[in-house]
């Protein structure tokens, strides 16, 4: 015979339940229909031509070829400063910091970086990049301030990455009398490869996405030609979208949904691409 | 054996270098809002600046008081914090307490999906439909208010919340539950009376740095909020934020002016507020592994 109380506890479970299942419904539905949608409105305007063509009638028609390239240029300039930077950080994390209070403060100091707001990277970019190394508006001072943005996230990756390749790996080369370098560039690092990859290319993914970094460090209003050398203005995608959706009256529709389309896609293949790489690689694992 | 060749010193002066470049960026970024912000304190008293009630930086004489806009960022914060905090600890109990297999997966990646939205699609796709309906449902001018702001924020918010949440309930450890369930309790008092006390100050922390992510944002809050520099009283009417402001009128700016340097006045307010929030979030995740 079961008490009321115990049936009281058992409907309460249920009502519990449902609500949280319908909590995480409400959490995950405007996922599905921000992508959805955009994807659905984009794909008429969207071809090979769209991607290839430069903007036409103040950027009421034509593609968006410019803006595409740019934002290729700016995210991979932002990969190749960022990277080796990151990585050598995590190293000495995980491999060479003894100084307990210092590597305390190095941690307090990532988890910092992650929190500072964008557009606050947009004034140091501004401040230092373009007006005080005197880079004006470029490819090299957006680059710059995105890596800076993007390093908690290779760091905490690159770390994580490290910290997985066992003990045994470097005792083992230690032993053989590998210096420390050698036994981190020998018998650490190659086996945090993939680890490592999958934080850079979720960095490079967030690098793209980003505006606000980048409207005073390198963003073009409308700059019809692409940029000739890292020192160059550049119109890149999510300033573009934000261009022709706030700033210009009377764009198509179209336009807008198939660049949204563009930077949505561009920015979900580099979280798909990394995520499969986690996944295989997790598999592949030996120890 | 040559160890310590010169190319090995030098790869490992990099390593230190760059180990410790962290601190010497926070500390670079604040030197340079500073550099750049202060001068606005020549000709406007720090009282001036912060609780000013208007914001009119090209009037003549300029006004830099940024009390509308901060409370504007309040406004819309507060509000997607109320909107975000139950959604996402809700959701987080639920992919990590009850979801299984394939469903946890699906779930998760969702999560990551709607955190890797770029902040540009979002308000353009709030444009789009939430602001019409805003509009709509509390017959408004303008669906462009800080609630607005509030329900796309709380969509940024989410992920982070959900995802540090899950993080703190996947490390309580299994004897917790174990007792709790022997003792005859059903799963849901198991999760509301033993997993959510332990889990408690990492929940705060995740709160924390939902608020740290909400009150930074930029782009999308530009985008949906209407922009009206006006000390708010509702939710439904227009706002300004901080990080809009900067974002709007850093463009129209001369370099060297007072609005120029209110403006990284304004980046300073920001990143104290960002810095005080990352070192709670931090106090309270590490109080948690004590």
């Amino acid at each position: 015979m079961r008490s009321p109380s115990w049936r009281r506890a058992v409907w309460t479970q249920r009502l519990a339940l449902s609500s949280l299942f319908l909590a995480t419904m409400v959490a995950l539905v405007p996922a599905v229909v921000v992508i959805g949608l955009v994807l659905a409105r984009g794909m008429p305007v969207f071809s090979w031509k769209f991607l290839t063509t430069m903007p036409t009638h103040g950027m009421r028609a034509g593609g968006i070829f410019p803006a595409v390239i740019g934002t290729l240029e700016l995210v991979a300039l932002t990969g190749i400063v960022a990277l080796p930077v990151g990585v050598l950080a995590a190293i000495y994390l995980t491999e060479y910091a003894r100084d307990h209070g210092l590597t305390r403060l190095v941690r307090l100091a990532i988890v910092n970086l992650a929190g500072v707001p964008s557009v606050v990277y947009g004034l140091f970019g501004l401040g230092l990049f373009v007006i005080f190394c005197r880079f004006g508006a470029s490819l090299l001072a957006g680059a710059l301030t995105l890596a800076i943005m993007i390093l908690p996230v290779i760091i905490t990756a690159s770390e994580e990455a490290l910290r997985s390749v066992p003990q045994s790996f470097r005792e083992v080369s230690l032993s053989l009398g590998a210096s420390r370098w050698q036994t981190v560039r020998y018998a650490v690092l190659p086996f945090a490869v993939p680890g490592i990859m999958t934080g850079t290319i979720l960095g490079m993914s967030r690098a793209a996405g980003e505006t606000a970094p980048i409207l005073f460090t390198v963003a073009a209003f409308y700059l019809p030609r692409l940029p000739t050398s890292i020192f160059d203005q550049a119109m890149v995608l999510p300033y573009h979208l934000y261009v022709i959706s706030t700033q210009i009256p009377n764009v198509p529709d179209v336009q807008r949904y198939g660049t949204a389309m563009v930077l949505l896609g561009l920015v979900l293949s580099l979280n798909i691409v990394a995520v499969v790489l986690r996944a295989h690689f997790r598999r592949k694992r030996q120890w | 054996m040559q160890g310590s060749s010169w190319h090995e010193r030098v790869i490992e002066g990099l390593i230190h270098v760059c180990g410790i470049a962290s601190i010497a960026l926070v500390v670079l970024i604040f030197l340079f809002l500073l550099r750049e912000g202060l001068a606005l304190f020549k000709t406007v008293s720090l009282e001036a600046f912060l609780g000013g009630r208007h914001w009119y930086p090209i009037s003549e004489p300029p006004r830099f008081g940024i009390l509308p806009l901060i409370l504007g960022s309040l406004w819309v914060t507060a509000g997607a914090i109320i909107l975000s905090v139950p959604l996402g600890v809700g959701s987080a109990f639920f992919i990590a307490e009850i979801a299984k297999g394939w469903m946890k997966e699906v779930l998760k990646t969702g999560i990551e999906l709607l955190a890797a939205i770029p902040s540009v699609v979002l308000g353009f796709v709030g444009i789009a439909i939430l602001v019409p309906s805003v509009k709509q449902s509390f017959h408004l001018v303008t669906g462009l208010t800080a609630l607005t702001g509030s329900i796309t924020l709380a969509l940024m918010a989410m992920p982070t919340i959900v995802t540090i949440t899950e993080d703190v309930l996947t490390a309580v450890p299994r004897p917790y539950r174990e007792a709790a369930l022997a003792l005859g309790a059903t799963k849901w008092q198991t999760m509301y009376r033993v997993l959510l006390p332990a889990a408690r100050s990492g929940i705060m922390a995740a709160i924390m740095l939902g608020i740290g992510r909400v009150i930074g944002e930029t782009m999308a809050v530009m985008m949906v909020t209407g922009n009206a520099t006006r000390i708010p009283h509702t939710l439904l009417q227009p706002v300004r934020t901080m990080t809009a402001t900067i974002a709007a009128e850093m463009g129209e700016t001369v370099r060297g002016s007072e609005h120029y340097a209110a403006l990284f006045a304004i980046g300073m307010v920001l990143f104290l507020i960002s810095f005080l929030v990352n070192v709670l979030a931090d106090l309270f995740l590490n109080r948690k592994r004590v």
